[in-house]
């Protein structure tokens, strides 16, 4: 066990941000905190990083309590934290130095850690970070995060402001450092972003929704669910809306997702009752949910009692 | 240590590469120091007075002519008797009045001692006290020669003689003497505290505060690794005022440079640590510029006896400006500077500066969480 | 063709760096138009031009039927902009807000009244009507800066990443509200980082290096990379840059 989180809770106020919030995180393993801004995850983070006291509950990282033992832990975790927390007016080189020389340790001895990443930097190792592309930070903070070697990794919210290219590069990243054996626990808004991790947490309000494999989550998905598009989007998902009293519809990509729970429409009812209403160039077929359709229907319809 | 000096070079890499912290460090104490010893300077030429001499004997005109050519006084009216004072001051004719005794030569010769009223207008109270301090520097300096001449192997003053010496070792009055200490204290503060302060807020704003808590750098080592470079260029700092001081203004320096060096050395760190103080609570930027500027600039500007003597404030303000260091720290300077006294004059001064330097760093190590709020 | 957005070899140039390289395209009257780019690839730049916060160093755009160079402020006037940074004064109220927006736009004050009765109605937020909007959550706040941008019934509403950090259900309502916009016939021109948001758009444009390299609906533009959806499409145009910007 790399974390363990038991009954953590904190509050701002009157404010609850993280509420009795419980998961824990195998070694070597990719877990994904996956919910909205103002889910709590920062909270989160920063309690696991030892930022934090909880209001009630434990935590402990690769063994040490994150409370009492907050000095030792801070040796063996590397933090990323949500905004970009590098210094913009040092270079590239210094801003990594900077970094190894605070936690102890020596460029060269960690090197292969970061070899893959910092590769990319090197051309512009000269250049203040603060000229640097929003994509190239986060790749430069990741070096920053990893230059001790941490047993821990924590990256709040690594993709924010990133283009889907620097993104999709940085998860490729992340998965090459899992075969490493470090653990690393990450936070996105990016719904999407979920099916790249091992496990996840849907967490939303302060509260998780559900922990489970990508796989699992979406095949414990309840309803019959269709992709849908005719030629003009905007009345379709508002008729199908109509369909039944409890059919949602909302847009998804280049087609409509449509859930009608209780499965009472087959497609050819729905395609008629589409044709009724005008529609042209309709298709639809069933489809598989995505982690972003768990979340919506666990948004709207609570935990999973399954 | 390699931690610890990581740290103090990339502090030192921000300060240079970030131009208007360089000016603020490096312009602002040399155009402050041109400013007020240019432009602002209070000194009062040819002010009107008024003089009553029954005597106009020897000595009465001899100490006339002595003040008249000074050239600080001019003679606005003589007056025939003290009749004539209340209209001179109510038209506002006369700033100062001299009112000598009836046989003032005599009295001085024969009984060693005389008296003499200085009468001020005191609805400009800065003008009349400046005025009156002029005045009594050069009836000290007469003073002087009349001992010399009636008795030249007696040393010092004889018995009887009550001798001022507040202004002794400011003869010619110059306002520098007074402006180059406070600038001094006002750079020092301005750029320790608030500079210190601004930029461990800075951190927190960029959020590489988190970062440096989840290292292995223990609280002592940011504040001191932030500290340092500002102390060493404060200290630059003063050198550089020191130096303006004697070699544009003709400051003297009378004392011992180590004494001032250490002086100035002990007040930095109060600075210093009132700026970790206030970033201990400030979380922006911009809340320590203000906390910095109102809390701290203001008062040492208005209330330390920089600009306004604190003998003319209001008791409630002269408590307050106690608390201040830089109320402390200005006497040290002059000390140090004009009238060359050492430490056995000045421990008083730098006892109280030490205690503050003291609570203030308790203070803030205290205040200073190894943790997010 | 009814063109509210219409650019031709528009240019920006920082000294020596063209951050913005001879762009042409043209928006129709009630379109959605997907504006996506890299980070650094210019759209931030382009969008300024079009909102008349920066001068052009070459070419032209019209907006609204205004020359964003010569005619800013009348372009300003038919514009909504919302940004994902800033939007709204959090210390004041929902309806302070919304005062103030109607009132910087022009509004007389019975029109500001009737629209506020509306928005708020519209946006099922009355009860939060006067509390401050610091304290609404993420989505309701968005939700609300778009209402006030359509306030002064501007032509033409620019969203840059209006999305961004908000959870999927309210993500499906903003779009709601984008759609119902697009229908009453406001344009609409959007940045976005999820690729997902790029589908629901009329036409998209990819940004690469200052240049528009690719210009077409989503379907035509998958068919002609042969990519199962847009994120591959916007992976395979910018991937070549983007690694060394």
């Amino acid at each position: 066990m790399s974390i363990s989180v038991q009954n953590i809770s904190k509050s701002y106020g009157p404010v609850q941000a993280v509420k009795a919030v419980s998961f824990e995180v195998l070694e070597g393993e990719i877990f994904g905190l996956i919910g909205p801004d103002g889910a709590g995850k920062t909270t989160l983070f920063r309690i696991l990083a030892s930022l934090l006291l909880p209001d009630a509950g434990q935590a402990r990282v690769d063994g040490l309590d994150v409370v009492q033992d907050y000095k030792a832990l801070r040796r063996r975790i590397g933090y990323m934290p949500g905004r970009f927390s590098l210094y913009q007016d040092l270079s590239v080189e210094e801003n990594l130095g900077f970094f190894a020389n605070v936690f102890g340790a020596h460029i060269r001895d960690n090197y292969d850690l970061i070899r893959d990443i910092y590769v990319q930097l090197e051309p512009f190792s000269d250049r203040r970070a603060g000229a640097l592309s929003g994509g190239m930070k986060q790749k430069l903070a990741l070096c920053c995060a990893l230059i001790h070697r941490p047993r821990v990794l924590f990256l709040d919210e690594p993709g924010t402001g990133v283009d889907p290219v620097s993104r999709k590069e940085f998860w490729d990243m992340l998965r090459r450092l899992r075969a490493s054996g470090i653990t690393i626990l990450v936070s996105t808004a990016y719904m999407d972003e979920a099916a790249l991790c091992d496990r996840v947490a849907l967490i939303q309000k302060g509260e998780i929704l559900a922990i489970d494999t990508p796989r699992g989550l979406t095949a414990a998905y309840r309803h019959p669910l269709f992709a849908v598009r005719s030629d003009d989007m905007y009345r379709l998902i508002r008729d199908l809306r109509d369909l039944t009293p409890d059919a949602d519809c909302y847009a998804f990509g280049e087609y409509a997702h449509l859930v009608v729970p209780g499965g009472g429409s087959p497609s050819a009812a729905i395609l008629q009752y589409l044709e009724a209403r005008g529609h042209t160039g309709v298709e639809l077929l069933p489809v598989q949910a995505t982690v972003e359709d768990s979340f919506i229907d666990l948004m709207k319809n609570g935990v999973w009692t399954t | 240590m390699n931690r610890f000096f990581a740290f103090v070079i990339k502090e030192f890499r921000h300060i240079y590469r970030d131009r208007r912290t360089m000016l603020i460090l490096f312009g602002m104490p040399v155009i402050q120091v041109l400013l007020f010893g240019f432009v602002l300077t209070n000194e009062i030429k040819n002010a009107a007075i008024a003089i009553l001499d029954p005597s106009k004997d020897e000595a009465s005109l001899r100490l006339t002519s002595k003040l008249l050519s000074s050239g600080y006084f001019r003679l606005e009216r003589s007056l025939a008797s003290a009749d004539a004072l209340e209209p001179a001051f109510r038209q506002g004719k006369i700033k100062l009045a001299l009112v000598f005794p009836p046989g003032f030569s005599h009295t001085l010769r024969h009984d060693g001692t005389a008296q003499l009223q200085l009468i001020g207008d005191a609805s400009d109270p800065n003008t009349a006290t400046t005025l009156i301090n002029y005045a009594n520097a050069i009836i000290l300096d007469f003073q002087r020669e009349q001992v010399a001449l009636s008795n030249p192997n007696a040393p010092g003053a004889p018995p009887g003689i009550r001798v001022e010496t507040r202004m002794r070792y400011n003869p010619e009055q110059k306002a520098v003497f007074n402006f180059v200490p406070g600038v001094m204290t006002l750079i020092l503060m301005l750029v320790s505290a608030m500079m210190t302060s601004i930029t461990l807020a800075r951190e927190k704003e960029l959020g590489t505060m988190e970062v440096l808590l989840v290292s292995p750098l223990q609280p002592l080592q940011i504040l001191l690794g932030k500290t340092a470079p500002y102390l060493a260029l404060s200290f630059l700092n003063t050198v550089l005022v020191v130096a303006l001081g004697m070699l544009v203004f003709g400051m003297p320096m009378r004392g011992s440079f180590l004494l001032l060096g250490l002086e100035c050395l002990l007040y930095m760190f109060v600075a210093l640590s009132l700026g970790i103080f206030i970033s201990t609570r400030a979380k922006t930027q911009m809340v320590a510029m203000f906390a910095s500027a109102l809390g701290l600039m203001m008062p040492t500007i208005l209330l330390s006896g920089f600009l306004f003597p604190r003998e003319s404030m209001p008791l409630l303000l002269q408590i307050i400006s106690v608390l201040f260091p830089a109320t402390w720290f200005i006497p040290i300077i002059k000390g140090v500077m004009i009238k060359g006294v050492g430490l056995e004059y000045l421990w008083k001064e730098t006892l109280v500066l030490a205690l503050m330097a003291l609570g203030f760093i308790g203070l803030s190590l205290r205040n200073f969480k190894n943790r997010l709020e | 063709m009814d063109y509210v957005i219409q650019t031709e070899q528009l240019t920006k140039r920082f000294g020596t760096f063209t951050a913005v390289n001879a762009i042409s395209f043209a928006v129709t009257r009630g379109e959605v138009f997907g504006f996506l780019g890299a980070n650094g690839a210019g759209k931030t730049t382009a969008l300024k031009m079009l909102t008349g916060l920066l001068t052009p160093s070459s070419g032209r755009a019209t907006v609204a039927g205004f020359d964003v160079w010569r005619q800013p402020e009348a372009v300003k006037r038919r514009i909504g902009y919302m940004s994902q940074r800033f939007s709204l004064y959090e210390d004041l109220t929902v309806r302070e807000n919304i005062r103030l927006y109607g009132g910087i736009y022009g509004l007389k004050r019975a029109a500001i009244r009737v629209k506020t009765a509306d928005l708020l109605e519209r946006l099922d937020i009355g009860a939060y009507a006067d509390q401050l909007v610091a304290g609404l959550p993420l989505g309701w706040r968005q939700k609300l800066a778009f209402s006030v941008a359509l306030l002064h019934e501007p032509r033409i509403v620019f969203l840059d990443e209006p999305t961004s950090g908000v959870d999927p259900l309210t993500r499906r309502q903003f779009w709601d509200l984008i759609y119902e916009a697009a229908h009453a016939g406001v344009t609409l021109m959007i940045t976005t980082h999820y690729m997902d948001e790029a589908e629901y758009c009329d036409r998209v444009s990819i940004m690469v290096d200052g240049k528009i390299e690719a210009l077409d609906t989503p379907r035509n533009m998958k068919a002609a990379f042969g990519a199962e959806d847009m994120d591959e499409v916007f992976r395979l145009l910018a991937r070549a840059t983007a690694t060394n910007d």
